[in-house]
């Protein structure tokens, strides 16, 4: 081999290492990798400090809008929205359910709580439908099949009637995929 | 040019290089089933020419990437030709990548000294899966935004990191620009990095094992690499690229969904075919049970895979990890066919599938028409568009009481009995004829449901018209003619330039004394009553949507208005949402084909 010419043949064979010079080379070495290294991280973990860019209450239609019977209507959130460096004004973010009860208004995200899908209405409009993984929920959001993969109801939102006939909705996300109802 | 090479020999030493990569020995022979490998490097090479080239005119943000890929695929030269090889050669990389598993599990190839290789492998088709999975999402149409929504869901139901890593992963809370620029430095970057390592690392341990020559094999003579396997490895490529140029033709290259819309149900979302065994799986798992069914159970299956060399070392061993590996592949297949055939029986599905092609169509042409795509994007254009919008608003807004051509506007047909006039073609000679026609007026399609089927209109129909004479039969033609010229319906420009003459003699005849119109309605110089709805500009855009904003307005039905909405008034609709209606309700959206 050509390395073994060019060692000197000591009389131990190789030449002598030094336990300082070997602790020497890896710290330098990762001193100087440290600084890229850190910035790279400190970059791509940058999302976890960013919360929801919706927040507070949106306007989202007027009372006469959301049906007199009692059918859940989709409608459209539209709000500011940031989206890392572009601020759209006034556009859809998403779509929540409304329909009227004995209790009020009920503010439906149209987000499935189980995978992320977006919950349709059934045809026959009796209940709300997941066209994924076949979750089921009654009128109020409520899993209304055993079999429904869903491990949460649907996730209602806090709605607030301004000005006499305004719907306002807090119109937030949820983690996927467990019971609790985990802001996002 | 023999001292070059000698030269550059003695300088580099790549004669041995290329002998030693080039003149290995195969004991046994070069063998059909060893090209495995050899088509999946193929693929790979193809993956990355293909895709260093997509990535030259692809841009990766939420406003961009829709858009890039429609050029590329409907304007460059032979883009779409690019995107359909590269689509096509992911999923024959899925396949060969299966059947290369297969074949080292047959043979026992996993066994010492062979562990390492064969977890490196497996190490592989988890990179491929992860490259397939990022690719997806790329061009931000509906199909891939759903879809990989539900797989950062899952990503996010690890216990505790599961949030962080749905966040890192996305960029965000919510899919954005970010998400684009992150799968993309993973699609483009990370994972192509992390399977050349392991591909160099695997093809080394590879030459240093050697291929695992079966007992029956072992006394024939031993072949070469070059050019006795190379020749069969050259085959086999050749075949894997003709049949994915097969496909690419074929299909036309890779499909593109409509734009991806946080705001727009899409109920067609499914992953590509290879993962449906997963999504079908998902399906089995009731409440609570979704980390095991997405997670832990998937997790202890490949964990099985990976410790197969080391159960292998026992004695039924190798056939036990036969059996798993075939029962894996029979649950697979099953899971994937179970997946296809409850879509196919489900009638909500195919129209959900008929509807996401209609809306991938429209947005294709409306980026094709002169027009083009906005800056805003292919979003906001089809967000903009009356043909995509209107049956959608119409549905939610308009369809409790009207009907369109009998349906809601998107085809469905509600309980109640229509309370107002069907508004298809509202504001042709066509539905003027209709709504003059005395055994129309009263029906469904008209007033029936209405208040004004007692009215004097109504009556004015049903009593008045039938007693015309032929020549005044023929003068209420002119005068239909000349209302409906009022609409400026595109569609009827053609006819109405045609007719102007006719037309001319109609806005005359309007004051006959047989029909009169103007004896109530206002049009042009004569007079009418309030509370009567003009007919001047009737039909008309700024007519209609004065109309949708206020009927109780003197000029449309005022204190005779009954029960319709003041949309705007309320806004119940805003302004661009009445224009949508109004626009598509007047056909006055943009056509391939030039409407007659």
């Amino acid at each position: 081999m050509t390395e073994n010419e060019s060692e000197p043949a000591g009389p131990a064979g190789e030449p002598r290492r030094s336990f300082l010079t070997s602790v020497g080379a890896a710290a330098v070495g990762a001193l100087a990798a440290l600084a890229p290294v850190a910035a790279g991280v400190a970059a791509l973990l940058d999302p976890l400090r960013r919360s929801s860019s919706t927040e507070g209450l949106v306007r989202v239609t007027r009372l006469s809008a959301i049906p007199e019977d009692g059918s859940p209507k989709k409608f459209t959130v539209t709000a500011d929205r940031t989206d890392a460096w572009a601020t759209y004004a006034n556009t859809p973010v998403g779509a929540v359910y409304l329909r009227r009860t004995d209790a009020g208004i009920l503010a439906l995200n149209t987000v499935c709580p189980h995978a992320g899908c977006f919950v349709g209405i059934a045809p026959d409009a009796s209940r709300f439908a997941c066209p994924c993984h076949k979750s089921s929920f009654d009128l109020d959001g409520v899993v209304n099949d055993p079999a429904s993969p869903s491990p949460r109801d649907m996730d209602s939102l806090q709605v607030e009637v301004r000005n006499g006939d305004e719907v306002w909705v807090r119109f937030q996300h949820f983690l996927p995929g467990r019971e609790e109802k985990t802001p996002v | 040019m023999r001292t070059l090479l000698d030269w550059l020999d003695d300088r580099t030493g790549y004669r041995a290089l290329l002998s030693d990569a080039l003149y290995e020995r195969i004991p046994g022979g070069a063998r059909w089933r060893y090209v495995w490998g050899s088509t999946l490097s193929f693929a790979f090479f193809v993956q990355l020419v293909t895709g260093v080239v997509l990535w030259a005119a692809y841009s990766a943000n939420a406003q961009g990437a829709w858009e890039s890929v429609w050029f590329i695929q409907n304007e460059m030269l032979g883009g779409w030709l690019l995107r359909g090889i590269h689509h096509f050669m992911a999923q024959a990389m899925i396949v060969l990548l299966v059947l290369h598993l297969m074949q080292v599990m047959i043979d026992g190839a996993y066994r010492a000294p062979r562990e390492v290789n064969f977890w490196f492998g497996l190490a592989l088709l988890g990179l491929v899966l992860g490259l397939s999975l990022t690719g997806y999402l790329l061009p931000w149409d509906q199909k891939g935004f759903w879809a990989t929504k539900v797989a950062t869901s899952i990503a996010s139901m690890t216990p505790i990191v599961g949030p962080a890593m749905q966040q890192l992963l996305v960029g965000g809370s919510e899919y954005g620009h970010l998400t684009l620029t992150r799968f993309f430095a993973l699609h483009a970057g990370v994972l192509p990095a992390g399977v050349i390592a392991l591909v160099v690392a695997h093809v080394y341990l590879f030459r240093r094992h050697g291929v695992t020559v079966p007992e029956k094999h072992a006394e024939k003579p031993d072949g070469m690499f070059w050019p006795d396997q190379v020749l069969m490895d050259a085959v086999a490529s050749l075949a894997v690229m003709a049949a994915v140029l097969g496909l690419a033709i074929w299909t036309g290259g890779a499909h593109l969904g409509a734009p991806a819309d946080p705001a727009e149900p899409y109920a067609a979302a499914r992953p590509e075919w290879y993962f449906l065994f997963l999504f079908q799986w998902l399906k089995y798992f009731p409440a609570g049970w979704e980390v095991v069914g997405a997670q832990v159970i998937p997790g202890m299956i490949v964990g099985l895979i990976a410790a197969m060399p080391i159960i292998g070392r026992w004695r039924l061993g190798h056939r036990f990890n036969l059996g798993v590996g075939a029962a894996i592949l029979a649950g697979i297949v099953m899971l994937t066919w179970l997946a296809r055939a409850e879509d196919a029986a489900d009638p909500d599905f195919v129209t959900a599938k008929a509807e996401a092609d209609a809306a991938a169509e429209r947005a294709d042409e409306l980026a094709s028409s002169p027009m083009g795509i906005p800056a805003a994007g292919g979003l906001a254009m089809l967000r903009a568009d009356p043909l995509t919008q209107g049956p959608k608003i119409f549905a939610a807004s308009c369809s409790s009481c009207h009907r369109f051509e009998g349906h809601d506007g998107l085809g469905g047909v509600p309980t109640d009995p229509p309370s107002a006039s069907d508004l298809a073609g509202y504001g042709s000679r066509e539905w003027l004829r209709g709504l003059l026609d005395a055994d129309r007026v009263t029906t469904d399609e008209y007033f029936g449901g209405t208040e004004h089927v007692r009215g004097r209109m109504a009556r004015f129909v049903t009593r008045g018209l039938p007693q015309l004479t032929d020549a005044e039969r023929e003068d209420l033609a002119k005068v239909i003619l000349a209302v409906s010229a009022e609409a400026e319906l595109p569609a009827q420009a053609g006819v109405d330039a045609d007719d102007a003459e006719t037309i001319e003699e109609g806005r005359e005849l309007i004051a006959s004394e047989a029909i009169d119109c103007v004896r109530c309605h206002t049009f042009r110089g004569f007079e009418g009553e309030d509370d009567v709805p003009v007919l001047t500009g009737w039909g008309s855009r700024e007519w209609m949507l004065g109309m949708l904003h206020d009927p109780t307005q003197p000029r449309y039905y005022g204190e005779n208005n009954d029960r319709m909405p003041s949309f705007g008034v309320e806004e119940t609709l805003t302004r661009q949402e009445m224009e949508l209606v109004v626009d598509w309700l007047r056909r006055d959206w943009y056509s391939r084909q030039p409407s007659m």
